[in-house]
């Protein structure tokens, strides 16, 4: 049968690998050439990365202005050095605009996109896109902000833009459009450790058919084991925790595994 | 940066000890992205060339079709470029090993239901029909690792593991009229062929280029079909 997929989700900043918490502060972990042999030699199922390089906007108050430009390899170039030696399906993802764009990322080895602000404020877009490289290339990235009224919303621009929809609508909306897969993740959970967002993502997987990653908030093992059994999630993802432990993708999947969930060894 | 070399073969391993011309050439219509092929036949020691036009094909040793989207754009791209012809000869004709990958392996059918009817190459007789699970459960496409079984003998998939994983992601499958052409199934609501074999004609339905040291296993078990 098929495996639940555990996966690990890369955030670059200008060329560098950070960790994020609440999509706001961000903390340099290393350089993402340096770190391939490290992934590679886990076996990973898949790798995500995700580019929130965001250098057209400055705001004080963010750890992020921190962190300079200068002299860092540049996302296509990370592109192609990574798909040389990692033999193990890649998503890119971040300030995807236009279809080329998207091209650009296919031809230097990339499998699939995540498509993330553009899938929200241009309706046609996901579908040009799926039409153009086909489904399986096009994951739609659906950040999600639970607010403290209980009511959830899609946000934009790197979790700083309320847009007003709800994330179920939007995966709908995505699936009609012809996403091949959903990253779902929870901008209020992401660097807590608190777990994930199980009731958030419990509904957007019973409310599609294509597959739900989830994403935000582990904090341990048992909380990918939640987000399968409680959450419905096709695969799970996670960043923070792969960067801080040795070993831990094979103790998760050992974890996963000890729970009865079929994944990959 | 050749690092995958040392991960996945040995430093002095020369897959082809008689080398003589051999090249494994890769057709490339523009449909999908070919570096991933590429990359990980180079990985495991393969002279490799793209081939853009149909004329290469002739100094290929190894005729490699991927493909990723929908059936009735690989396939036109396929004759729009004046490959259809090439390819009958290098791989009917000159019977040279044959790898189709994905869609690669949906276009060797006589016809495909995706998005309409439409015609394949006809090389494995039979069709392409959308998965449909019966259990809700199960999504599509079918996105992942999964379990293949292979049944009958062949120089590529002899010598795997027994119990093969590798990666997937398509949402049509091909059903083949003959048994005999059945080289793998998977499990996914039931059985799914997932490979095909005749002659020196092989198809796959998962990624091999994708599927770590399984995918590269099977990669150098096409490159050593002589």
């Amino acid at each position: 049968m098929l495996k639940t997929r555990l996966i690990p989700v890369l955030l670059l900043k200008n060329g560098l690998i950070v960790r994020s918490e609440r999509f706001m502060y961000h903390q340099i972990i290393g350089d993402p050439i340096t770190q391939l042999e490290r992934y590679n030699s886990w076996g990973v199922d898949e790798l995500i990365y995700l580019d929130i390089s965001r250098d057209d906007v400055y705001d004080v108050r963010r750890e992020d202005a921190k962190i300079k430009t200068s002299g860092r390899t540049s996302l296509l170039d990370i592109i192609t050095v990574v798909s040389q030696s990692c033999f193990m399906p890649l998503t890119f993802g971040g300030r995807i605009r236009t279809l080329e764009d998207i091209r650009q990322r296919l031809e230097r080895g990339a499998d699939k996109v995540a498509i993330n602000t553009m899938a929200v404020t241009d309706a046609g877009f996901v579908r040009e896109a799926a039409r153009t490289f086909g489904n399986q290339c096009i994951v739609v990235s659906i950040d999600a902000l639970r607010h403290p009224d209980g009511r959830w919303e899609v946000m934009t621009v790197g979790g700083a833009q309320g847009s007003g929809i709800d994330p179920v609508a939007c995966a709908r909306a995505a699936e009609a459009a012809g996403a091949g897969e959903i990253l779902l993740n929870s901008v209020d959970r992401d660097g807590t450790a608190a777990g994930y967002d199980l009731e958030l993502i419990r509904r957007v997987a019973e409310a599609v058919r294509i597959p739900v990653i989830a994403c935000g908030g582990v904090g341990r093992f048992g909380h990918f084991v939640e987000g399968v059994t409680t959450g419905q999630a096709t695969a799970v993802a996670a960043a923070n925790i792969f960067h801080f432990t040795e070993l831990s993708y094979k103790r998760a999947k050992q974890h996963l595994a000890k729970a009865g969930i079929n994944v990959r060894i | 940066m050749d690092k995958g070399l040392s991960v996945f073969s040995p430093p002095s391993a020369n897959v082809w000890p008689d080398a003589v011309a051999r090249c494994v050439g890769i057709v490339n219509t523009g449909v999908c992205n070919v570096q991933s092929v590429v990359n990980a036949f180079r990985s495991v020691g393969a002279p490799v060339d793209v081939m853009d036009r149909p004329e290469d094909l002739a100094a290929a040793s190894h005729v490699v079709l991927p493909g990723v989207g929908a059936f009735a754009h690989g396939m036109g791209r396929l004759r729009e470029r004046g490959f259809v012809p090439a390819l009958e000869q290098a791989v009917l004709d000159q019977r040279k090993p044959f790898l189709g990958i994905c869609l690669g392996m949906q276009m060797l059918a006589s016809r495909s239901y995706e998005h309409g009817l439409h015609e394949g190459l006809g090389w494995i007789p039979g069709e392409v029909r959308r998965l449909a699970p019966q259990d809700p459960s199960l999504r599509v496409p079918h996105v992942g690792w999964n379990d293949v079984r292979v049944v009958k003998a062949c120089a590529a998939t002899d010598g795997l593991r027994p119990q093969p994983t590798f990666y997937f992601v398509h949402s049509y499958h091909l059903v083949p009229e003959r048994p005999e052409d059945v080289l793998a199934l998977c499990e996914y609501g039931g059985d799914v062929v997932v490979a095909v074999a005749r002659a020196n004609i092989v198809g796959v339905q998962f990624h091999p280029e994708k599927s770590l040291r399984d995918g590269l296993q099977l990669l150098r078990n096409f490159l050593a079909l002589a």
